[in-house]
């Protein structure tokens, strides 16, 4: 069973809940698919650590003992990533968008792909299983395809080792990583905050996992800073026939925990924000459709 | 002109919070100030203010549509595509284009020896303009729901700029991606955002590198301070970046925040701090006319 903890807006908690989940009683696989900015790891201290080399795009490069300077390539350049700088044609690594139309079409074959390898996806065990996590080198284009590499690895540990349970933990926003992040889960977490953006990107991202017919449960997280608007936020769920999983109060305990590199339900297990977390993945695992 | 990017790696530490706050003190001492909400995925700048629509863009992007009773089924395209957005079964004569992989690029079009394939745009999202006291100064970009990568989203939002103010505030998405590199590499300065908690701490110092590499400046605010512990200030420390101003956690602003308010509004001497962090901002890097 994957289940995928998401959440449009970023902050609202995504990576402390899954932490706390993943630190009930059973064992999981914990996979960390905010390949942007990877940090369940900082919490859980993996062991036996495995490491691939992943190759996102690719970037284009001049030769410039073979540029004859026609500027060809400009016209091609539809990312404008190429550009005349004082007497050479310059590209641009930030703009360039690996399509290799320019090296195809140079003349002098003076344009050569190269290859980004300082992606990495790492994998090991840790106190309640196993937990494999992504890294996306600065600036590469998070098409997803490394999600897709962290989420193969988790399933890939989940036969080795017949835990059944995998929890994703997403990464923010509604594109390409996200969509990665929930094809083919088994339920959809929507972790949430009391505010105007947390109830906005809510509705944002509801629009994206309605077309994956999962099962889906909403948490509204930090509920106590703005009661009003979390009740507005509930009501919006029952109106769209989502299931609020459960509320869970601001707690500077959820803060102490994660600083002394626990989750809330490792180092306070009998607090009142632990037993909810609790209560509240007992309400998402046992639920069937 | 100058831009000023508000970043952070991790995803809600207070980016729009900084980045209306920075506005609307700018707006209130006079300055020709512009706000780009380049947070494509997810933009909610806008919340904070009652601003009016003035205009909107539509944001496409090129794809192919090829014409199979020219096609000959050669393949070339496809082997072009270095997306994988062109499918083909040249046996059973089928090819079709898949527009979710596709980025525009053109190259099955200079690919194509037959002219079987022409293009059409479709769209990608918007970028709308909105007015406060009838002067146009809040750019929106919007990426449409379903669509895979919100960067031509933010680049056509960035472009409508155009030298109209004199200090713009770019509101950036989360991460250290694509996004958050198109975002910042048209920015003077960098103000980066952060907690003082352990995710908060190891996203900035990834946010921290991948700045340092592309040499942009940049500076950092604590918000939150109170919450979890010292290692945030220790590294910037060491690494000696700039700590701008630190925020108090109190739940009072997270309240303010959660209804639309700004807290610039109503506490005059963490408006007065901020105003001074841009002021300085502006002294030193305001003249750089930073291109990339």
């Amino acid at each position: 069973m994957e289940i995928a903890v998401i959440s449009g807006k970023g902050g609202t908690g995504k990576s402390t809940i899954s932490a706390a989940f993943a630190t009930l009683n059973g064992k999981v696989i914990l996979t960390d698919c905010d390949v942007d900015a990877a940090n369940l790891y900082l919490l859980f201290n993996p062991s036996h650590k495995e490491e691939v080399i992943y190759i996102g795009g690719t970037k284009a490069k001049i030769d410039y003992s073979k540029c004859t300077n026609c500027r060809l390539c400009i016209g091609y350049c539809r990312f404008d990533a190429i550009s005349r700088a004082r007497d050479k044609v310059v590209i641009s690594e930030i703009l360039c968008d690996g399509c290799v139309l320019c090296s195809r079409i140079c003349p002098e074959k003076a344009i050569t792909m190269v290859a980004n390898e300082k992606s990495r996806m790492f994998s090991g065990s840790f106190s309640n299983g196993e937990i494999v996590y992504g890294r996306l080198s600065p600036g590469e284009e998070n098409t997803g395809k490394l999600v897709n590499m962290v989420r193969e690895k988790a399933k890939q540990l989940s036969k080795e080792t017949g835990i059944e349970t995998i929890i994703i933990d997403g990464p923010p926003g509604i594109g390409c990583p996200v969509i990665s992040s929930l094809t083919g889960t088994n339920k959809a977490v929507i972790v949430t905050e009391p505010t105007i953006s947390g109830l906005n990107d809510l509705k944002r991202i509801r629009v994206l996992v309605k077309k994956f017919k999962l099962e889906e449960y909403v948490i509204i997280n930090k509920s106590d800073l703005n009661d009003s608007m979390s009740s507005r936020i509930k009501k919006w769920c029952k109106e769209n026939g989502i299931t609020v999983a459960g509320m869970l109060p601001f707690d500077r305990k959820i803060v102490d925990a994660l600083v002394q590199g626990k989750s809330i339900t490792e180092l306070y297990p009998d607090s009142t924000t632990g037993k909810k977390i609790n209560k509240i993945w007992n309400k998402i695992i046992k639920q069937k459709r | 002109m100058i831009k000023i990017a508000i970043a952070s790696g991790k995803g809600g530490t207070g980016k729009t919070f900084i980045a209306t706050n920075i506005f609307n003190i700018l707006l209130q001492n006079n300055y020709a100030a512009m706000l780009v909400d380049c947070d494509a995925e997810e933009p909610n700048a806008l919340a904070f203010f009652k601003a009016q629509l003035t205009g909107k863009k539509e944001v496409t992007q090129q794809i192919p549509v090829i014409n199979t009773e020219i096609c000959n089924f050669c393949g070339k395209c496809h082997e072009y595509c270095n997306y994988n957005a062109i499918f083909i079964l040249p046996q059973m004569k089928i090819i079709k284009v898949i527009p979710d992989l596709c980025h525009g690029c053109g190259a099955c079009s200079v690919a194509c020896e037959f002219e079987a394939i022409t293009e059409k745009p479709v769209s990608l999202g918007q970028v709308t303009s909105y007015s406060l006291k009838n002067a146009d100064c809040i750019l929106e970009a919007r990426m449409n729901i379903g669509v895979m990568s919100p960067v031509s989203v933010i680049k056509a939002a960035i472009k409508e700029i155009n030298n109209k103010a004199d200090v713009a505030i770019l509101d950036a998405p989360p991460g250290t991606s694509c996004p958050f590199i198109q975002t910042v590499a048209t920015a003077d300065y960098v103000i980066l955002v952060t907690e003082p908690t352990p995710f908060g701490h190891s996203d900035l110092r990834q946010s921290v590198e991948t700045l340092k590499k592309i040499n942009k400046p940049c500076g950092v605010i604590i918000n939150r301070a109170g919450l979890g512990n010292n290692d945030v200030s220790k590294y910037l420390f060491q690494e000696k970046i700039p700590l701008l101003l630190e925020i108090q956690f109190k739940k009072e602003i997270a309240g303010l925040y959660s209804r639309g308010k700004l807290l610039s509004e109503s506490d005059s001497s963490f408006a007065e701090q901020l105003l001074t962090v841009v002021k300085n901002i502006i002294t030193k890097h305001g003249n750089s006319s930073h291109q990339r």
